[in-house]
This record gives structure tokens, C-alpha cells and sequence, in this order.
């Protein structure tokens, strides 16, 4: 058997040299030779998995996701598996449905293959605010993976699975995604359904896929998007078609000026720079372009995502399903007492500044203020986008840091998601692809691009992203974990 | 008597009432479960209402219209645009620890009910929420949960506090739920709970500032809700005449007892947290919609009872009876599309038909029971208008159309009840009652016509019915007169 890696597979099926059994127990091996060094994984379902595989080999038609083995976000329910959102008071919660998402991925012939880590509820940066411990980078099993999609981000970079289902935020797909050196995209709100995603905020969460490359990521966007009734959100438009293009001839690139200050390592800024003479190598015209109100959309981001989760959390309270403290023996007490055991110290803090802001007297002076700070913030790109096709700068400010560097330290975590945070809040389209390595003592790091294009235009931003990473294949270099790799034959 | 009352030493009382209705809709206000009452627990129930993490809620359209036609009906403004919001708290029958609700652009605004004196109580608004499930705390230790309930839509309407005394809040309740059941909005039961209402009531000096204002809640009947506001004015005055502040505070109604008690004071207020809800889009109700509702809306019953007495001459009385419901109003109007004698009708409808109900032997309880048309029963009357059959025999008939759905005149036909107009069989019938009663043939040979009764009830007998008393009466005088 050969030592079969995630990003081979699509390729692998395709051409019919590997069957979808072939590829789940690749995709077995792998994760089952890396999880202790990666945590990657909160429940694995191997033997399902395979099962799954020899029924779809055995079918006459094959489904456009043919055997490609995922990973699914601890906040996606997927039907009789635990889907907990890495949260203590959800232990055990095994949901009666799936998500609209794992469930089209599933028919399109994609085989689930594990439940990935992440923060607790998407609580989080880095990973590490997981109930059931961190999920390790690997690139470098000291630094985090990102956060929230942690897991998600690094079993596709360890090479474990060829896509995996995330939701992003604030930029917990495309953070993470940047911090791994995969591709991570984050649709338009609205364009994938909501429909069995464990809300965080819901004016803001989108499902997002990871993936390999932007290859991957077209083809899961086309089985994933279109209506669906269940979620009132959900976007009217055309489900997902591809866009392909070549080369980036004519294409008007802006790089928002904000993005490049503050507090953006340089050695990121340097590698994102070089990423913008490749496109204008390519054909693109690269200006500069001014986002204004960036540095209130941290802010903002805070106040609005904050009360949205306090209120959605709000059903954690042990009567129906998950864990139950019973506290005094009362109602209230038992209520309390679940939420206080149940709640990590993140979500505890999110919870508490979220039913600050909502509270009577305090309403308009935080959540109608960032309401209205929300709107100019998108009013910015509206007005970049009359100039350009597509905004285009760093992911995250730093390189992957060291677990535990920020933990003591909200404000500093918080501040990882000062680039991916706009586009969250003007629910547009935006992706991280990775665009080289930095060193940073003895390790080599990924640095991730974002591209962000208009409301609605997700097709666009993928196939310009999509020109760029064929000409530059920065996404073929890979984490070093040959001997792990070789321990899986 | 709380009139009476309060105003006893200048003290005006003032009311506003809060109404709870749940709308008649197939299905629940945000999922596709059915809203039904009084199914086993927990058998009305899915990912959405049992608030299950990742699930979302879908408006169901029905219950907006439903919602629009209750505006409509009391001659509210419809909001252009409107927005869902919610409403937090913990409890352990509100699935998502925040209730769906409306708080600051209610679907409607305005409108109003007249009572009977003249006085126009407004409405302040009207809203749309979902209802939270029941707890049920009597089956042992533990507290159960019910999840029927939970996400069935409501309407929430609030009265301005233009109420000043009980006997007029009950005016108010009585006509809110007629015009809700007429309007195809509710069924407005307040033993299933369909039905609720919270009553805001404060004393203030003639011409004063506004009192203090207390909230009762659990009243479950108007008898309660007018008990409660007896209670409650009485204990108010007593305070205020001794000189006592009223405490701002939400007292319960002790049904046993007969009294109100402190609930929870404003200090123990719940902050609702109230924001809008980010899962469910912004609704509008278009114009041409708005319109096209209006013209479904069916008359209402003060309408219908104006009618009733201008149009066919009814009376008060009977126009009030037949409006007691909206059942009985439609029968009746269907049957009379077919009649051109109203008032036999209403008087058919409102005792022969309405006897059958409290029949047990009938086997129809209420009128939506009826197992024949209101065609059938306008046939009926006009049969026995018509002298084609006696009132006695259409009575027997009617009891064979609840059992067999058949037209009346072939039920008449098969049970032989055609009034004989045959006078030589009239005649037969009549010497033979003679036979043997020669007292009364004297007697009313001397004046004493009241003694024909004694005669015409054998004939009747012998006849199996079919005799028409009017003949029969005609033919004995005859007979008498001239042997």
C-alpha cells in the first residue's frame, strides 16, 4: 500500500488509480500514525468510514465527492456522532440530524472519517480553548494550528484527510487555514446553509471548507451551495460554479493599505508583497486601496459576535441534552450550575460580555453602536470594490505562535483576527491560501494570503486564487512529517 | 360592583389587559410540527422546538396571515415592515432559554374594541410570538416537561388602560374572543389554555396622576379575571384610604382563596435582553397580501347580529344566539341562502336543532357535529312551513336526519309522515275520537272551546302524527256544530 496523503486523493480517484477504499484507509493510517502528535481529532470513525467506502466502490454511479475522505468540525452535527463543539457541557451529545452541509458532502459520495477539534464553540485562536485539549501545528508540534477550525486546518495540512468542513466567524477557517498553510475559504453569508451548524454568531457564521488547494475547495463549494429552507438566511443565488481561469490578465488587484500596518509581522507582510508581484506577474494591476474603519472592526466584531453567542449558549442549561450539574437541587441552581462546569473560561467571558452589551441601558450605547459601525465598515469595500476585483493582503498578522504564548492574554488573541474580522463583518467572500514559508528559528512557517471579493462573487475569488496557486505552487510544499508519514506504511 | 366601588370615595380604577391567543394554525409558528392540543407529551416535537444545537426557525407563513386577519379584524395598522426578537430567560420549559418574540416593531398597532356602552378600548399593539412548552410539577419529585406547546404561534394583544371597571374588562375579553373566533384567528378556549390573559389594574384619585400600577396573573377563566380585579380594586382602595403606598409588583390570583398575593416586586424584574433575531430575516406584508386578507375576512358578529334584526327582523334575542358562535352564525346564513323564511329558520336553528345537543340520545353534540347540510335543514323548515308536515312530524325527521344523512322529504315520505289533507280520512279519524266523549262534545257545545284540546290530542294519536292540528281543530268544530 502507498503512503497515500490527503492532497493526492482527488487527483487519485479521479484517474481511477485508487479506489474510495483505498483512499479511506490511506486517510486511516495516516490520522491514526499522527493523532497522538496532532490531536487533530476529537472521535475518529474508521471502521465506518471503510465500511462506507467498499458501499460506494460497489456502486455503478460515483458522486462528484467520490471517496474523498473529510473531517468534520465538532460544531457541524453529523447524525449518531458525538458533536460536542469541543465543549464540556455538550458531552455526549450525539444530534438526531446532520447538518444540510455533512449531509451533502455525504451524498455527494465524500466519506466523514472524524470529528475535528477546535475552541470551544469556536471560542478562540489558537485552538487551545478546547474542553478536550489543543490540537498541535504541523508544521511545528510546539505552535498552535489557529483556531477555531484547529483541527480541521491541520489534519488537512498533516496530509489526513482531502477536505475538511469548518465554519468561520471571524476568520476561524481562513486563520487557521493561513497558520497550517492550507487553503481555508470562507463563502459570502449566506451561500452554504446554517442548517446544523452550532451557532456562535449567528449574523456572522458561515460553513467554510479547507482544503489541499483551491481545486478541492471549487469542487466542495459546487456540492455544498444552493438553497435550503431550513435556514431563513440562506442565499437565494445560483448554487457554486467554478470559474476558470489562467492567468490574472486585466484583473484589478487591491492591497488595503490598513492590512500591512499596525501590528503585522513584517517577514508576513514581506512574503504577502512578493505573493502581489506574482500576481502582477501574472497580468493583475496591484494598487493600493484604503479600508478606513479596519481598526474599529476588532471592536465591533467583539461587541456584535459576543451578544449574538450569549444568547445563543443561552439553551446550554441541562435540561434537555449535554451535561447536567445539579447544583443547589433547584432549577436556577442546577441552570447555573451546569452553565459554570460546562463552559470553558473563554466561553464563560463571551457569555458574560455578550449579556453586558444587551442589557437594558447599556443596548444602545454597545450593540446599536457596533451595529452601526458594522455598516460602515462594509461600506469601505463597497466603495473599494468600485475600483477593484478582488482585495488581496495577509490572513493573520504573525506566524503561528506558541501554544500558550497568548492564553493568559484575551486581548492579544483577539488581536489574530484583526485582518479576517472585516470581511466577517460585511459578510463577503474572502480566502486564505498560503504564499510561502518564513523561518522562524529552527522551523520553516506557512504565511497566508487572503483574498477577499464582493458580496456574492465567491466563484470569482476561487478562480482568481485558483490562477495564482497553479502558477506559484506554494501550496505543494508540505509540513515535514516524512518520518511520521513513513511510520503510517 | 367595583364600579360602584372604587368610586365610592373618588377613586378611579384603571384597567389594561394583555391577551394571550394562540392562532389556529395546522402547524407551529417556526417548524413543521403539528399544533395540536392535547396530544401525549412530547409527540409535537422536533429539532427546532426542542431547541437542539444548529437548528434553525422558519416562519410559517399561516400564522402570519392568521396574525394579519386578527389586525384586520379589529381595525389595527399593519405595520409596512416587521422584525422577530428575542427575548431571554431561563426557564425549564423555554427550550432555547430565549423566547421568539416581538419587541419593538410589533406586526400592528392601534385599533380597538366598542363595547356596549359606547366606550372604544384601544389597542396599543398587537404581536406575534411562540409559546413556551408546560411544566407539569404535581407527578412526583421531579418536574416533567411538556415540548407540545413549545414554538405553537400566539398573538399577544395589549389593551390600553382604558378599562375602569371589571364588568368592563369582561366586555372586552368577551368581544376580543368572539371577534378572534369569528375571524377564524383562534379557537379563544380558555380551559385549553388557548386563550390567556394578564390584567394591569391601578387606582387614582378623580383627575389625579396616574397610581401605581399591579399585574395579576393566572387567571384561566373571565370568572377569574373578574373575581381577581374585585379583589385586587378592593385591596387597593382599602390601602390607599389608610393612607399605604401601592407597591409596583406582580401578584398571583389564589383561585381557592379567592385573593391576590405578591408574586414578584420590581426590583426582582427580569432584563429581557431583547435583541433582534439574527436567524430570521425582516418581514413585510404587502399591500395587494394586506387586501387580498381583508376581502377573505368574514363578517364579524356585531355585523352579522345588525343584520339579523334591520335585514330579517329578527330579534335581539335571537340574533344574539345565533352569533354565539361562528358555526351556528354560518349554518345559518347557508340554510337561509335556501329559505325565504328567516325567523322560522332562527327559530328551528335556536330550539329544535339546538335541543338535539343537549340530547344525549341524539348523538350530536355541537353544531359542527351535524351530519346533514344547512340546505337540509332549510328543506325541513320550509316543509313544515308549508303544512307539508306537522311541526311534530319535522321534529321526527330531524331526529332520523341525524341518524341517516337523507333529504327530509324522503325521510318524510318513508316514515309516512305527510300531513293527510284527505278530509275523508280526516273526518274518519275525528268521529272516531268522538266516540265516548260526550262531556267534552257538551262542553264545548256551551262556549268552553278550551275543551277541544281534549279532542284534538286522539286525533292527532290516531293518525299516527300525520294530521295537521289546524285541520283536525276545523274538522272537530264542524262535527260538532253539525252531527
Amino acid at each position: 500500500m502507498s503512503a497515500r496523503a490527503g492532497w493526492n486523493l482527488l487527483e487519485s480517484l479521479a484517474a481511477g488509480s485508487c479506489s474510495a477504499l483505498d483512499a479511506v484507509e490511506a486517510a486511516s493510517l495516516r490520522t491514526r500514525a499522527l493523532e497522538p502528535r496532532l490531536h487533530a481529532f476529537l472521535s475518529t470513525a474508521f471502521d465506518g468510514a471503510e465500511e462506507r467506502a467498499k458501499q460506494l466502490d460497489a456502486r455503478p454511479a460515483r458522486g462528484p465527492l467520490h471517496g474523498l475522505p473529510f473531517a468534520v468540525k465538532a460544531n457541524l452535527c453529523w447524525e449518531g456522532a458525538e458533536t460536542n463543539a469541543a465543549s464540556r457541557v455538550l458531552a455526549g451529545y450525539r444530534p438526531p440530524y446532520s447538518a444540510t452541509t455533512v449531509q451533502r458532502a455525504l451524498d455527494a459520495g465524500a466519506v466523514a472519517l472524524g470529528v475535528a477539534n477546535m475552541d470551544e464553540f469556536g471560542f478562540g485562536s489558537s485552538g487551545e480553548n478546547s474542553a478536550y485539549g489543543a490540537t498541535r501545528n504541523p508544521w511545528d508540534p510546539t505552535r498552535a494550528p489557529g483556531g477555531s477550525s484547529s483541527g480541521a486546518a491541520a489534519a488537512v495540512a498533516a496530509g489526513s484527510v482531502a477536505f475538511a468542513l469548518g465554519s468561520d466567524t471571524g476568520g476561524s477557517v481562513r486563520q487557521p487555514a493561513a497558520l497550517c498553510g492550507v487553503s481555508g475559504f470562507k463563502p459570502s453569508y449566506g451561500r452554504l446553509s446554517r442548517f446544523g451548524l452550532i451557532a456562535f454568531a449567528s449574523s456572522l457564521d458561515c460553513v467554510g471548507v479547507l482544503a489541499p488547494s483551491v481545486e478541492e475547495l471549487e469542487l466542495v463549494m459546487s456540492v455544498l451551495s444552493g438553497v435550503d429552507e431550513r435556514d431563513s438566511t440562506s442565499s437565494t443565488l445560483a448554487p457554486f460554479a467554478p470559474e476558470r481561469r489562467d492567468d490574472l490578465r486585466g484583473v484589478r488587484v487591491g492591497a488595503p493599505r490598513e492590512h500591512f500596518e499596525g501590528g503585522v509581522d513584517p517577514r508576513v507582510a514581506e512574503c504577502v508583497r512578493a505573493a502581489l508581484r506574482e500576481c502582477e506577474r501574472l497580468g493583475a494591476s496591484v494598487r493600493e486601496v484604503e479600508l478606513p474603519h479596519t481598526r474599529s472592526a476588532i471592536a465591533t466584531y467583539y461587541v456584535i459576535a459576543s451578544a449574538e453567542a450569549s444568547s445563543n449558549l443561552a439553551r446550554y442549561d441541562g435540561v434537555r441534552y449535554g451535561t447536567r450539574a445539579s447544583g443547589d437541587g433547584s432549577l436556577q441552581g442546577m441552570i447555573e450550575a451546569t452553565r459554570a462546569h460546562g463552559f470553558g473560561p473563554e466561553t464563560r467571558r463571551r457569555v458574560a460580555l455578550g449579556s453586558f452589551v444587551l442589557s437594558s441601558g447599556y443596548y444602545e450605547a454597545w450593540y446599536v453602536h457596533a451595529l452601526k459601525v458594522r455598516r460602515l465598515i462594509a461600506n469601505d469595500f463597497e466603495r473599494a470594490f468600485e475600483h477593484v476585483d478582488v482585495l488581496v493582503g495577509p490572513t493573520s498578522p504573525t506566524l503561528a505562535f506558541r501554544l500558550g504564548e497568548r492564553a493568559a492574554d484575551p486581548l492579544a488573541m483577539y488581536a489574530s483576527d484583526a485582518l479576517t474580522v472585516p470581511a466577517s463583518l460585511a459578510g463577503l467572500p474572502a480566502l486564505s491560501t498560503p504564499c510561502g514559508l518564513v523561518r522562524d528559528g529552527d522551523v520553516d512557517l506557512p504565511v497566508g494570503l487572503q483574498w477577499i471579493g464582493p458580496l456574492g462573487a465567491d466563484e470569482r475569488v476561487l478562480s482568481l486564487a485558483g490562477a495564482w496557486q497553479r502558477a506559484t505552487a506554494h501550496h505543494r510544499t508540505h509540513p515535514p512529517l516524512a518520518d511520521l508519514a513513513e511510520a503510517a506504511r | 360592583m367595583s364600579s360602584a366601588s372604587a368610586a365610592r370615595a373618588g377613586w378611579q380604577v384603571v384597567i389594561g389587559l394583555e391577551t394571550h391567543c394562540q392562532l389556529a394554525t395546522a402547524t407551529k409558528l417556526f417548524c413543521a410540527c403539528r399544533n395540536e392540543f392535547g396530544a401525549p407529551a412530547n409527540t409535537h416535537v422536533c429539532v427546532v422546538c426542542s431547541g437542539q444545537p444548529g437548528a434553525l426557525p422558519v416562519l410559517n407563513r399561516e400564522a402570519l396571515d392568521l396574525g394579519l386577519r386578527a389586525a384586520l379584524a379589529l381595525g389595527c395598522d399593519v405595520a409596512p415592515r416587521s422584525k422577530f426578537d428575542r427575548k431571554h430567560y431561563f426557564y425549564c420549559d423555554l427550550p432555547k432559554g430565549y423566547q421568539i418574540s416581538q419587541y419593538d416593531q410589533p406586526f400592528c398597532t392601534g385599533g380597538g374594541i366598542a363595547l356596549s356602552s359606547g366606550k372604544f378600548v384601544r389597542l396599543t399593539r398587537i404581536h406575534l410570538e411562540e409559546d413556551a412548552g408546560k411544566a407539569i410539577h404535581d407527578r412526583g419529585e421531579s418536574t416533567l416537561v411538556d415540548l407540545n406547546r413549545a414554538g405553537v404561534p400566539l398573538i399577544e394583544a395589549v389593551s390600553e388602560p382604558d378599562l375602569s371597571s371589571s364588568a368592563e374588562a369582561h366586555e372586552y375579553l368577551s368581544a376580543l374572543k368572539e371577534i378572534l373566533q369569528f375571524a377564524g384567528v383562534s379557537e379563544c378556549d380558555m380551559e385549553k389554555g388557548s386563550l390567556r390573559c394578564d390584567v394591569n389594574v391601578s387606582l387614582q384619585r378623580e383627575g389625579g396622576p396616574r397610581g401605581v400600577k399591579v399585574e395579576l396573573k393566572n387567571l384561566n377563566s373571565f370568572a377569574n379575571v373578574v373575581a381577581a380585579l374585585e379583589h385586587e380594586i378592593s385591596r387597593q382602595f382599602e390601602a390607599l384610604s389608610s393612607g399605604e403606598a401601592i407597591r409596583q409588583e406582580t401578584r398571583l390570583f389564589d383561585v381557592a382563596k379567592g385573593v391576590t398575593r405578591t408574586m414578584r416586586t420590581k426590583e426582582d424584574a427580569h432584563d429581557y435582553r431583547y435583541f433582534p433575531d439574527p436567524d430570521l430575516p425582516p418581514f413585510t406584508f404587502e399591500p395587494a397580501h394586506i387586501e387580498r386578507v381583508r376581502s377573505f375576512l368574514p363578517d364579524l358578529p356585531a355585523v352579522r347580529r345588525a343584520r339579523y334584526v334591520n335585514v330579517l327582523g329578527l330579534s335581539e334575542y335571537d340574533a344574539a344566539v345565533l352569533t354565539q358562535s361562528r358555526a351556528t352564525s354560518d349554518f345559518f346564513e347557508a340554510a337561509l341562502r335556501h329559505s325565504e323564511a328567516p325567523k322560522e329558520l332562527a327559530n328551528w336553528l335556536t330550539n329544535e336543532v339546538a335541543a338535539l345537543f343537549s340530547d344525549a340520545t341524539s348523538g350530536v353534540r355541537a353544531i359542527d357535529e351535524l351530519p346533514f347540510k344547512p340546505f337540509d335543514l332549510a328543506e325541513l323548515v320550509e316543509l313544515a312551513r308549508t303544512g307539508r308536515v306537522t311541526r311534530a312530524g319535522a321534529r321526527t325527521i330531524l331526529r332520523a336526519m341525524c341518524a341517516q344523512p337523507r333529504a327530509p322529504r324522503e325521510l318524510m315520505r318513508e316514515l309516512g309522515l305527510e300531513t293527510v289533507s284527505d278530509s275523508g280520512q280526516l273526518e274518519q279519524w275525528c268521529r272516531q275520537a268522538l266516540v265516548g266523549r260526550d262531556k267534552i262534545v257538551a262542553d264545548v257545545r256551551a262556549g268552553e272551546e278550551k275543551a277541544l284540546g281534549a279532542l284534538i290530542g286522539p286525533v292527532l294519536k290516531l293518525s299516527a302524527g300525520k294530521a295537521d292540528p289546524k285541520s283536525v281543530r276545523e274538522m272537530l268544530l264542524k262535527l260538532i256544530a253539525a252531527p
